[in-house]
């Protein structure tokens, strides 16, 4: 494990950091942290275990393993990136880890949700640009300067415009990220539907 | 965009608010909760001083960390009988009803959740687990959401989420015999991939849907997940209420009159538009069986795993990674791999039906004495459904161990694990590596009936060879 860590908080309009890349389709959240690790009551050791069994069976050979990527921030990702499991242990180990953002051919939707909830930007690119990063970063540091207001990567060699959900993008740059108090302001709303539901009425016996 | 769905009408029905940046603020009618995704979220309402809104819209049981040997407490796994402790707490604490150990009503969530009557019809349905997609067999919109969202329903009843889009798979004609809900679904995986349901609520027809039973529908439901799709539904009919009538939680009397009024309007317009249609043939579908390590990876029974070349570009990589990890040859035939370990269970299928379906074929037959065979029943009430029945004492005779309700091997977060690269005939969902709690070892997935034929060859079978009707 790294410095201590401390978890994102408030806008979110820049990061910058040393690429870490991983190859491969259809990377589960199994994978990611294995369900023996999910055996805990709150988030805290998680990052020690990120890819604990992968990276056992690659014997120091796994990139979150590498002296060159121990400072990484930026994780490059293929496609469908966090299928399986919704378990949010996967984006709390890979953020306890020290990763800050990630950049992708695709995403999982509950792991996209998940990341997001917890302040990690995830981005995607063409297949194309995914690789050109990760051929890039295998034999050089890569570091990519990433601004969400203009949803672009800049490094010294290299430029990407990034694809980011809207919603996500305009999340992070006013730092209301954190959904729980931008749902309850809605506290009004939220009473009027409960009544409004057919179903809240006929459900006495619900409990 | 879609319009006039079941998923257009539910989402519109609960959606409380537009938010800053285009996502909707929706209102979630049942909340489902257990002990693995909860604990950091009641932490995190502490934290920030909350209250849990509507404590009576969420219910609470423990499934996944339960030991399916010995349910004694303390649990020997001081970690697993610290978790059931703090969910015990925070039920106690928010005023949360819980159906523990012992009450009769335990078991894996999605599959006691639709036993107690709680998944209904045009509900919005969430829980901290992927395969809340189950709920969706009921014509409910339901899905898995991590453990902030799980914080966010606790405290606000809502979530933000951006609305999916909508493909309806047609599913023509009916499946043969011998073919089962779970063959039908792993065929559709395979046929659309595991990452095309991305971004896609999977509304499930046709003929072969309407045929299905309600715990069948569950089957296909669940799965959706295993093809992206966060949430996958069937539009409610009469087996639908049927199933839920005189259920503990279904609305009673005059209230289930009203009930009915209201289910019986909830469905998909003919005229409804999707944004996407796909066909499937579901007289064409074998027995299905993985090889792999995705759900993905699927073959019929009497098929070879493919050699590379015969696979798309984009299937390529993962192939490669799978041949590797399983020790499969590209051209081999599936059937006859020999099977170390056969696992029945699961919210996938671990329920009465399943149950029923696998003990027809070890009736009178004995498990090979190569393989470990094992049946966890769903939940307390499948459990004790099959008791009447007969079943256990059927699973028993053959070989298989009859054991307790909950997650199991499945995802292997109790005892119950692979050791070192055995290979496992598994009636649950994931193949993928190292789920079944060996860092090496491999799953087939396949239907609980050719689990029952694969344990009792000692190999991967083609279960209508035992089928005589």
């Amino acid at each position: 494990m790294k410095s201590e860590f401390t978890p994102p908080i408030g806008k979110i309009s820049h990061i910058y950091g040393q690429c870490i890349s991983l190859i491969g389709n259809d990377i589960d959240t199994d994978r990611i942290i294995p369900a023996r690790f999910l055996k805990c009551v709150n988030f805290d050791s998680l990052g020690e275990f990120v890819f604990e069994d992968d990276r056992k069976t690659l014997k120091g050979r796994h990139p979150f393993d590498l002296e060159k990527n121990k400072n990484a921030t930026i994780l490059i990702v293929n496609s469908n990136f966090g299928c399986g499991s919704s378990r949010e242990h996967a984006p709390q180990a890979l953020m306890r880890w020290g990763i800050k953002a990630i950049i992708g051919e695709s995403f999982a939707d509950i792991f996209y949700s998940n990341c997001i909830a917890i302040g990690i930007p995830c981005f995607t690119l063409s297949k194309k640009s995914i690789q050109e990063i990760q051929n890039y970063s295998d034999n050089k540091f890569l570091f990519l300067s990433i601004d969400l207001k203009n949803s672009l990567a800049k490094s010294k060699d290299l430029n990407f415009i990034l694809e980011i959900k809207e919603s996500s993008r305009k999340m992070f740059l006013s730092g209301e990220w954190d959904a729980t108090s931008t749902l309850l302001e809605n506290e009004n709303l939220i009473e009027k539907k409960f009544n409004q539901l057919p179903y809240i009425k006929f459900n006495t016996h619900f409990l | 965009m879609s319009q006039d769905t079941l998923f257009d009408k539910v989402w519109d029905l609960h959606k409380v608010s537009s938010l800053p940046g285009g996502s909707d603020q929706i209102f979630i009618g049942l909340h489902l909760i257990h002990e693995v995704t909860s604990p950091q979220a009641f932490g995190a309402l502490k934290d920030k001083n909350l209250k849990v809104k509507f404590p009576y819209r969420t219910v609470a049981t423990v499934d996944h960390i339960v030991p399916t040997d010995n349910q004694s407490r303390p649990f020997k796994d001081n970690l697993a009988e610290q978790m059931i402790e703090t969910l015990e707490n925070n039920c106690l604490e928010h005023k949360i009803r819980f159906f523990n150990i012992g009450s009769g009503n335990q078991g894996i969530v999605h599959v006691v959740a639709p036993e107690l009557g709680l998944t209904q019809p045009g509900m919005t349905i969430a829980c901290g687990d992927s395969h809340t997609s189950t709920h969706g067999a009921f014509g409910s919109i339901a899905f898995g959401i991590g453990t902030s969202q799980v914080r966010d329903v606790l405290a606000t009843q809502t979530i933000a989420m951006n609305k999916l889009k909508v493909r309806q798979i047609w599913c023509e004609n009916q499946l043969s015999n011998g073919v089962y809900a779970k063959d039908l679904v792993l065929h559709i995986i395979n046929k659309l991939g595991v990452k095309a349901g991305v971004g896609f609520a999977y509304e499930f027809a046709g003929p072969a849907i309407n045929s299905l039973s309600m715990e069948e529908r569950m089957t296909i439901c669940n799965m959706s997940i295993e093809g992206g799709a966060r949430c996958g539904y069937i539009n409610p009919d009469e087996k639908t209420f049927n199933f839920i009538k005189n259920k503990l939680c279904a609305p009673k009397n005059e209230h289930w009159e009203k009930a009915l009024t209201w289910w019986e309007s909830l469905k998909s317009d003919e005229d409804s538009i999707y944004d996407d249609v796909i066909k499937i043939d579901a007289s064409k579908i074998e027995p299905t069986v993985t090889w792999g390590i995705t759900p993905g990876q699927s073959i019929g029974i009497n098929q070879q795993i493919p050699l590379l070349d015969e696979l798309s570009p984009n299937d390529q990589l993962v192939a490669k990674e799978a041949y590797e990890y399983m020790s499969f040859k590209p051209g081999q035939s599936i059937k006859d791999i020999p099977v170390e370990v056969c696992f029945i269970g699961s919210c996938t299928n671990g329920r009465i039906s399943d149950l029923r379906i696998a003990a027809k074929v070890l009736k009178d037959k004995k498990v090979s004495k190569n393989v470990k065979a094992f049946v966890v029943p769903g939940s307390e009430k499948v459990a004790s459904k099959a008791k009447q029945e007969g079943l256990d004492q059927i699973f028993k005779d053959s070989g298989f161990e009859w054991r307790e309700p909950g997650c199991s091997m499945c995802l292997a977060m109790n005892s119950d694990k692979l050791i070192g690269n055995q290979v496992s005939a598994s009636s649950s969902n994931r193949n993928f590596k190292g789920r079944q709690g060996s860092p090496s070892g491999r799953t087939l997935l396949m239907s609980p009936a050719m689990v029952a034929a694969a344990a009792i060859n000692g190999k991967v079978s083609d279960v209508r060879e035992f089928i005589h009707e």
